[in-house]
């Protein structure tokens, strides 16, 4: 088989993998070396393919052959579709000859589970072993690792990658159990933790003076759910997310929505999610790590599921009226963080001019504040809002995007143009 | 009022700057412009002169004066001897912790635009080979990028830092850049028509783009907001955008209809059978709280 069709067939057994950081690993970079690569700044998107999402990383499988049978995944057992194999070489020449043209910023590997965990293991920390080692590769190196591979191969693939992940797949050990039945969630948390370890012990900020450095490790693990292939609500997959970061420290949690695969399974809901579930997973993420919130108060066990129209933010303040307005001369970063349409920087934005001025409106607007959002919710030197307003049922409509004529329409709902900037971060 | 006309450089700015502030010029007496035309590659950029003292201003500023000077508002130079002038003068040293006020706002502005032509630089440049040295053996490529602003000298360190190992030159329109493995020149710019329009390696990403993306979920507007339009003629994959959209549609319907498959037996394998015995006296999962 060409190269040219292997790697046809195993960029698109990988492509349904979310993850495409590039960031947050340990500063290097090629100079004094014969080789190329550098890590450490932001990371970079080198293009983007028409479904929106970045191109920063070679992302393939070494093999699309598999053991397991996954139903969500178009690389199961029982999938009838064509297999390949990359060698390892075929994987390394592939990485530096994207490397060098500047299309890449490194790899992401991953591979269909043969023969056995430590066998398909050994063969992708194979790859990584020649970039670094033979190739004196430095940039970005992400491997995917199987939880029941051995403590001394994920060690490996540790030390030669800048992240490692496992996919948790599914939040919970009943949706593994009908549709992943080789997989365990026990079992991948277990593995997750030990990673989790091994990454505290190696960035630990203070170390003893003279103690020996030890070996490198990754600097951060990541995961994956899948959004809709499960009767999952959005409360347990909150949960699980918040968890993962709570007691693992994950760096990222990617969220996916199930999309149709060339090889459905019987076993799989026909209709996809809609893709804004996935963004509204997103945004919600966000609030639990940057903005204070907690996961009982963007999906309550009344409603379970984020209002697809609405950003969770708003709709937290919408139910939440009392606390608001809120007076952006005054009030402490918490509730300005709480604040519908002030984003991260543009509360530290505010809270550093208000100690040298009164805030007005114009003020806002030229930090690029969406004014409609905000307006009812703040009181500025030159505002305040009716009082009516914030009580009024009408509030909730107000922020409802205007009716539409349905029409037969398989693409997804698109997203308002504020939402634009956030489809791919999820950065509200 | 003064007439300014400067070689659109930060150092002329800042020499010329020292000089008004030495003399007490307010800012509304002075008027800056760019040189219309391009001084020799080579001319010095005159310094200060000696007695003009120099201004203490916070090293923030500074940062944001040499990224500002790049780009190509021709506001820029005044803006920048305004906020000097309230730093040092005005009795405003705080100015730019104030992110709010009107000048700030347009600096961190041109700032910012200045941050992302060097991102979009960072991620655009495509490399192509153009041969061998001999005498090193050194792989050399050469690349040809138009940035929206002079940035070519702002952005040039990533480029040293990764591709170490291996010859390169940046053409711009503005001034080229070229790496050797152990120092960075520069020459004066270059036609389009003097980098190479392919590389034989073209067609296999030109393979990949088409097959990491996932025509299940059309997302035109977000790839467009992050990838415009006018950085397409020099990206090699940019040619297949239009047939993926368009074929996109089709190929979920097939999907859609295909008929689904049961699963298979699982085949005889040592491993997935231990894998299934421990799934079956698993305890179950840690609940979340």
């Amino acid at each position: 088989m060409e190269l040219q069709e292997k790697l046809e067939i195993l960029a698109d057994a990988a492509k349904y993998d979310a993850s495409c950081a590039s960031s947050g690993a340990v500063r290097k970079d090629s100079r004094g070396s014969p080789g190329v690569g550098s890590t450490g700044g932001t990371g970079i998107c080198h293009s983007y393919a028409p479904d929106g999402r970045c191109i920063s990383l070679l992302k393939v499988l070494l093999t699309n052959v598999c053991l397991y049978d996954c139903h969500y995944c178009i690389n199961r057992r029982s999938s009838n579709v064509q297999r390949a194999r990359f060698t390892p070489d075929e994987v390394v020449r592939l990485t530096l000859d994207f490397y060098k043209r500047n299309f890449i910023e490194g790899l992401f590997l991953s591979s269909g589970i043969i023969r056995s965990a430590d066998y398909t293991m050994e063969l992708v920390i194979e790859v990584a072993r020649k970039l670094r080692d033979e190739h004196h590769f430095r940039g970005y190196i992400h491997l995917k690792t199987i939880p029941e591979a051995s403590p001394a191969l994920i060690e490996m693939a540790g030390r030669y990658a800048d992240r490692i992940s496992i996919n948790i797949e599914l939040p919970t050990q009943q949706g593994l159990a009908k549709l992943a039945p080789e997989k365990n969630l026990a079992r991948t948390q277990e593995a997750m933790g030990h990673i989790r370890g091994k990454i505290d012990e190696r960035h630990a900020e203070k170390r003893k003076p003279d103690a020996p450095k030890p070996p490198p490790f990754a600097t951060g693990q990541s995961t994956q759910m899948l959004v809709g292939a499960d009767d999952s609500t959005d409360a347990i997959i909150l949960r699980r997310a918040d968890l993962l970061y709570g007691d693992y420290r994950l760096r990222r949690v990617y969220y996916s929505g199930f999309s149709p695969i060339p090889e459905p399974s019987s076993l799989l809901p026909i209709k996809p999610p809609p893709l804004v579930r996935e963004h509204r997973l997103y945004q919600a993420d966000w609030l639990l790590r940057f903005y204070g919130f907690k996961v009982d108060e963007i999906a309550t066990d009344t409603a379970p599921n984020l209002d697809l129209h609405l950003d969770p933010k708003l709709a937290w303040a919408l139910r939440n009226r009392a606390i608001f307005p809120a007076d952006i001369n005054k009030a402490p970063r918490e509730i300005l963080l709480r604040v519908p349409g002030l984003g991260l920087r543009n509360v530290e934005r505010i809270l550093r001019a208000r100690r040298y001025t009164q805030l007005r409106l114009a003020d806002l607007l030229r930090l690029r504040v969406a004014m409609k959002k905000v307006l009812p919710f703040i009181i500025a030197a030159d505002h305040t809002p009716s009082r009516f307003g914030l009580d009024d049922e009408a509030l909730r409509a107000r922020f409802l995007p205007p009716p539409r004529q349905a029409e037969l329409n398989f693409d997804a709902p698109p997203p308002a143009a504020g939402d634009l900037h956030s489809v791919r971060s999820g950065e509200l | 009022m003064r007439n300014v006309v400067i070689h659109p450089v930060f150092e002329e700015w800042r020499a010329r700057a020292r000089e008004l502030l030495a003399l007490g010029v307010p800012p509304d007496k002075v008027l800056w412009s760019d040189e219309a035309q391009e001084p020799g590659l080579f001319a010095t950029t005159q310094d200060a002169p000696p007695r003009a003292p120099v201004p203490k201003v916070p090293p923030a500023f500074l940062d944001m004066a040499r990224r500002v000077a790049a780009h190509t508002d021709a506001r820029r130079w005044g803006v920048l001897y305004r906020v000097l002038w309230r730093l040092t003068h005005g009795g405003e040293r705080h100015l730019l912790a104030v992110p709010t006020d009107r000048d700030v706002r347009h600096l961190a502005q041109w700032c910012k635009a200045i941050g992302r032509d060097i991102h979009k630089m960072h991620a655009f440049v495509r490399f192509r080979l153009v041969g061998r040295d001999e005498a090193t053996g050194r792989e050399q490529f050469v690349a040809w990028f138009e940035p929206d602003h002079r940035i070519l000298r702002l952005a040039v360190g990533f480029f040293e830092k990764r591709f170490a190992g291996m010859d390169w030159s940046i053409l711009t329109p503005h001034e080229c850049a070229h790496w050797d493995g152990s120092a960075l020149q520069f020459t004066p710019g270059l036609p389009r028509s003097a980098a190479p329009d392919g590389d034989a390696l073209d067609d296999l990403w030109r393979a990949y783009y088409g097959s990491i993306f996932n025509p299940a979920r059309l997302k035109v507007q977000a790839m467009q907001a992050e990838m415009p339009k006018k950085y397409w003629k020099n990206l090699p994959e940019a040619p297949l955008i239009a047939e993926l959209i368009s074929g996109s549609r089709g190929r979920v319907e097939k999907m859609l209809q295909t008929t689904e498959r049961p699963a298979k037996p699982a085949p005889k394998n040592a491993y997935l059978e231990s894998l299934m015995k421990l799934n079956g006296q698993q305890p179950p999962a840690p609940e979340e709280q």
